[in-house]
């Protein structure tokens, strides 16, 4: 089945902190997004695989997020859980246009 | 040509030191898959007694990370288990339906853990100790429950035993035989070990046989044979274990006890190998590493086509891996009528020896109390060595010189690991090694079971003379071989200012560090140049950051300082009004003598603090977190001092410090020592005319009791000490180390040694003034600064109309 998305304004780069994390409520669903070193932009599931800790409030480390809860390692980019542990978060497509960011969310029932 | 497939069923100890011999003998030979049921690399199952008695994490015990299967080219298929061999079309399947075919087959598949097929064996909290799922089980018991039972009085009863008795819980351990480790130990040694194990706190049934397990779904306690009962909300089952052949015997390789084979651990089936507690040679079945290594390297050799004898049979070894006990045994433990024996008996030290002779050669020998001579007399029976030679080198010993220097350079070191003497000394001078985990990494020496590390560092010792330091540091985390002390130096050398350059300017592996770098280089930055340092939010643990606990479900809690753990009416008040406007889920009262609010979500933390209008108490912090305190002179029948007052000018002065970690400090007005000040990183004692300084106390994790510091006469100078010894903890801790591990670390003596100095003591006091000038108040400055409070307290919430 074709998923359909959104394309949904969710913030301005420039007042998105740097190098941590932002939680985004949408239509009860939660994200977390992250402005990287180099300015990169990044969308992912707000909650850990482990125990559901939320991951915007991880410390970020390159393309990585430590989740807060216990120290879990995920990578931003593909939501792979690092090894020693296992899992892996959704992630969402993120468009840059200016300043304003967009995020492809899933279309609500 | 293609690569030969060799495949490994059994991703343990035994299987994987057969592939690293295998990789060293013959590298990039092998295409190497290997099989394992357990979802984690190879670790160290020895460890799990030392994990059980809290001395290590299951995180520190893998022997081979997951990067090392990468790194040498071995599939790993974690969690899953072969279900079926052909061994005609040398294919095997396992239970996720994969199939691959074999050019060489290696089981090495362990034991299980033997089950007494008693009534009620499967009821929940019964357990084996075999696995680290049987570990957690038995900690998260512990969390729960208070009573346990261990059945089985051997090795592996006993240390778990241990275990539980320091995750706190009440032990009675059911042995069948009429003492302790009946097939280790003879009955002097078994008895002295019960007597010692009884004054750790452990209770023995002996020659007691266990009819039934009782409880409704979860076992209750344990009937036995004679009608007796106990209470038991945990049995640990530990009374051996059986090699794991089924899966051996249903695909037609001839199995006795174990699967059966020869010099060369082949099999009577062609390809096919075994190795480790799952294989039988000479009728022999070994539980014990140093034997099943050795049998791994004569497989590995085999397979890597080097001519050897093969297997020969080992003489085993046992020591008792709990703290506090040492006992040792090898070969033969009991008398027989052609034996004589060589004894000592120190009733008095508690120091038993017994040393076995057949026909004028060392046979055996049990060992309690002082179990220094046990490698060296395992080396000597493999020799085949007279007991002359072991009353000779014990004569030598006595006349003087050091018993490293004495020891023959062929004498085996690590026992486990089969690592003589001469080859740790020679890597040490060919590879220019350091320290112990440097030796570990190079020859395995202490690996395993960890005994001989001791013995390591002596060695490192006795061969590198001034240059060894007992207390090498390791390296800050992964991301870089530099130490602290290392990292330190760069920064002040090269005035390195922010995280970010000191890992570009000292080669860091990774880009932006990790969790554990980046707030120990933070904290190290700012020690250094506190008053022009910028602290970086980003590498702040987000309760650090947002400066409240973050709880389980994503919530915060919101703990205000109450100095000297007084309050008053008016903000008592103030705190109910808040919690009940702002529907806060739990007030608690805390271990700290304050209040704490739970459950309070993010975006309502800067309401509720701009409402209480009370300073932060920190409750978070890498820094002061509170100052206890007893009621003190003015109302108490025994108080000499204003406790209550001296506690609040403490609290007053140092909040707000960053410190390697956290700091708890207390008063207490008299010796009887209610604000427990033997358990605080700083405990006053206030006497009459004087005040007791203790230092280095931790009531946490790893209890340590505080050391007197210093005996001061005024206020004043418990102020100024308390400064100058806080502040040479901050800079010559490791981040994350609490004053207890580093005053343990560095000696008492050391540290009074540095406060003794006129000089030194006045610039730590003013180094200390320096950092305390920078503090501001955490909450006030986020409720100030509206672009803090934007980017750190406020989520986005997208309207649910959006395009
Ligand atoms: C609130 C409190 C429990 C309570 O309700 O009483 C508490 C709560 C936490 N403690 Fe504690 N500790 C509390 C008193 C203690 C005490 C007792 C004391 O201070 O008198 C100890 C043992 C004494 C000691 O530290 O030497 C204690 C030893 C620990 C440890 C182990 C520290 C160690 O060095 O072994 C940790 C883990 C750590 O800090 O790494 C810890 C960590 C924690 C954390 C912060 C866990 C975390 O990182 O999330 C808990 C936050 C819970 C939450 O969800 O908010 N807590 N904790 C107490 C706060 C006191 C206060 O007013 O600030
Ligand atoms: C608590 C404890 C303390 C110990 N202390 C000591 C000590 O002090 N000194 C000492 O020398 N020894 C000690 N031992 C014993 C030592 O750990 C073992 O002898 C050793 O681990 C055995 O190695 P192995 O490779 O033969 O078996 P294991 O380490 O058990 O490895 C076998 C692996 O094969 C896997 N497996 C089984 N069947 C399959 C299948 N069909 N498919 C895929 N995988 C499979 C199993 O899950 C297991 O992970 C201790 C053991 C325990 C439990
Ligand atoms: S409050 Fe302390 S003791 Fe209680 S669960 Fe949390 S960390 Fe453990
Ligand atoms: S919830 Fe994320 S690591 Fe446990």
């Amino acid at each position: 089945m074709q998923q359909l998305t959104n394309k949904v304004f969710v913030a301005k780069a420039s007042e998105l902190p740097d190098k941590l994390g932002k939680t985004v409520q949408f239509r009860g669903m939660e994200l977390a997004i992250f402005k990287l070193a180099g300015g990169k932009v990044k969308a992912i599931e707000n909650r850990c695989p482990h125990k559901g800790g939320v991951l915007a409030e991880g410390m970020v480390s390159g393309e990585h997020v430590f989740c807060p809860m216990h120290d879990w390692k995920i990578n931003i980019s593909d939501g792979k859980v690092q090894a020693p542990d296992h899992g892996c978060v959704q992630t969402y497509q993120v468009e840059v246009e200016d300043d304003n960011i967009f995020v492809m969310l899933p279309d609500g029932q | 040509m293609r690569k030969k497939k060799l495949v490994l069923i059994g991703n343990g100890m035994a299987g994987i030191h057969t592939i690293e011999e295998i990789i060293k003998q013959a590298p990039g030979q092998f295409d190497i898959t290997v099989f394992g049921k357990e979802p984690y690399p190879n670790y160290n199952r020895i460890q799990l007694s030392k994990v059980l008695q809290g001395d290590t994490e299951i995180e520190d015990i893998t022997l081979n990370n997951w990067e090392w299967y990468e790194e040498n080219n071995i599939t790993l298929y974690a969690g899953e288990a072969v279900t079926s061999i052909n061994t005609k079309d040398q294919v095997l399947e396992t239970d996720k339906h994969r199939e691959l075919p074999y050019d060489h087959l290696i089981l090495a598949t362990g034991s299980n853990p033997f089950m007494l097929p008693l009534p009620g064996v499967e009821k929940e909290g019964v357990t084996a100790f075999r696995d680290i799922k049987d570990c957690e089980e038995m900690i998260a018991a512990s969390s729960k429950y208070q009573k346990a039972a261990v059945i089985g009085g051997g090795l592996l009863g006993l240390e778990a035993a241990r275990g539980l008795l320091n995750l706190g819980m009440e032990v009675d351990v059911i042995h069948i035989a009429d003492y302790l480790m009946e097939r280790q130990l003879d009955k002097t040694a078994g008895m002295m070990l019960q007597k010692e194990l009884e004054e750790q706190g452990m209770n023995f049934l002996l020659e007691k046989q266990t009819a039934s397990i009782t409880g409704k779904d979860r076992a209750r306690g344990l009937l036995f044979k004679d009608g007796e009962k106990i209470k038991a909300d945990l049995v640990v089952m530990a009374v051996g274990i059986k090699p794991n052949i089924a899966l051996a015997k249903e695909s037609g390789i001839p199995v006795n006890r174990g699967i059966l084979v020869n010099d060369h651990m082949k099999t009577e089936i062609k390809n096919v190998y075994a190795v480790g507690e799952c294989a039988e040679h000479k009728g022999m079945v070994y539980g014990l590493v140093a034997p099943l290594y050795q049998q791994g390297q004569e497989l590995a050799k085999h397979i890597c086509g080097i001519d050897s004898e093969g297997y020969q049979g080992s003489v085993l070894a046992t020591q008792l891996k709990v703290s506090g006990v040492d006992v040792f045994s090898t070969g033969k433990i009991n008398e027989d009528s052609t034996t004589k024996s060589y004894k000592v008996f120190d009733e008095w030290r508690g120091i038993y020896q017994k040393v076995l002779i057949d026909d004028g050669k060392i046979s055996g020998a049990v060992l309690f109390g002082d179990t220094k001579d046990g490698n060296r007399l395992l080396s000597l029976i493999n020799k085949g060595a007279g007991i002359e030679e072991y009353l000779d080198g014990k004569q030598s010993k006595v006349t003087g010189s050091g018993p490293i220097s004495e020891m023959p350079s062929d004498e085996i070191i690590c026992g486990c690991n089969g690592v003589s003497k001469g080859t740790i000394i020679e890597a040490i001078q060919s590879q220019d090694l350091k320290t112990v985990e440097q030796v570990k990494g190079c020859t395995s020496a202490s690996r395993s079971c960890g005994g001989c590390s001791s013995l390591v560092s002596d060695i490192l010792e006795h061969t590198l003379g001034d240059e060894y330091h007992h207390n090498q540091q390791e390296s800050i985390c992964s991301c870089t071989p530099h130490t602290r002390d290392e990292v330190i130096e760069e920064i002040k050398h090269k005035g390195l200012t922010h995280t970010k350059e000191v890992m570009n300017v000292l080669g860091w592996k990774s880009e932006e560090g990790c969790s554990k770098c980046k707030p120990a280089l933070n904290y190290y930055l700012g020690m250094l140049n506190p008053t022009e340092y910028q602290d970086e939010k980003e590498s702040r643990f987000v309760n650090e950051r947002l400066h409240a606990n973050i709880q389980k479900d994503g919530t915060y809690s919101v703990v205000p300082r109450m100095y000297g753990g007084v309050t008053n009416a008016e903000e008592l008040r103030k705190v109910a009004n808040i919690a009940d406007k702002c529907q806060v889920k739990l007030i608690k009262v805390t271990g700290g003598q304050r209040l704490d609010l739970l459950g309070v979500k993010k975006e309502d933390l800067p309401n509720i603090w701009s409402e209480l209008d009370m300073p932060s108490g920190s409750a978070y912090a890498k820094g002061l977190r509170t100052v206890k305190t007893c009621v003190g002179a003015d109302f108490c029948r025994f108080g000499t001092q204003d406790s209550i007052g001296l506690g609040v000018k403490m609290e007053k002065k140092f909040e707000g410090l960053n410190t390697p970690h956290k700091v708890k400090m207390s008063v207490s007005a008299c010796p009887r020592n209610c604000a427990e000040g033997s358990v605080k990183d700083v405990g006053v004692v206030g006497l009459d005319g004087e005040f007791e300084i203790y230092v280095g106390g931790n009531g946490g994790t790893h209890m340590r009791k505080a050391e007197l510091l210093a005996k001061v006469k005024t206020e004043q100078e418990v102020m100024e000490t308390t400064a100058a010894f806080l502040q040479h903890y901050r800079e010559n801790a490791s981040y994350l180390e609490r004053t207890s591990a580093w005053v343990e670390r560095v000696g008492i003596e050391h540290v009074k040694e540095v406060l003794s100095d006129k000089n030194t003591f006045i610039n730590l006091v003013q180094r200390m003034d320096e950092a305390l000038s920078i503090v501001q108040e955490p909450w006030k400055e986020a409720l100030e600064d509206g672009r803090l409070l934007r980017d750190l307290y406020q989520n986005v919430k997208v309207p649910t109309k959006s395009k």
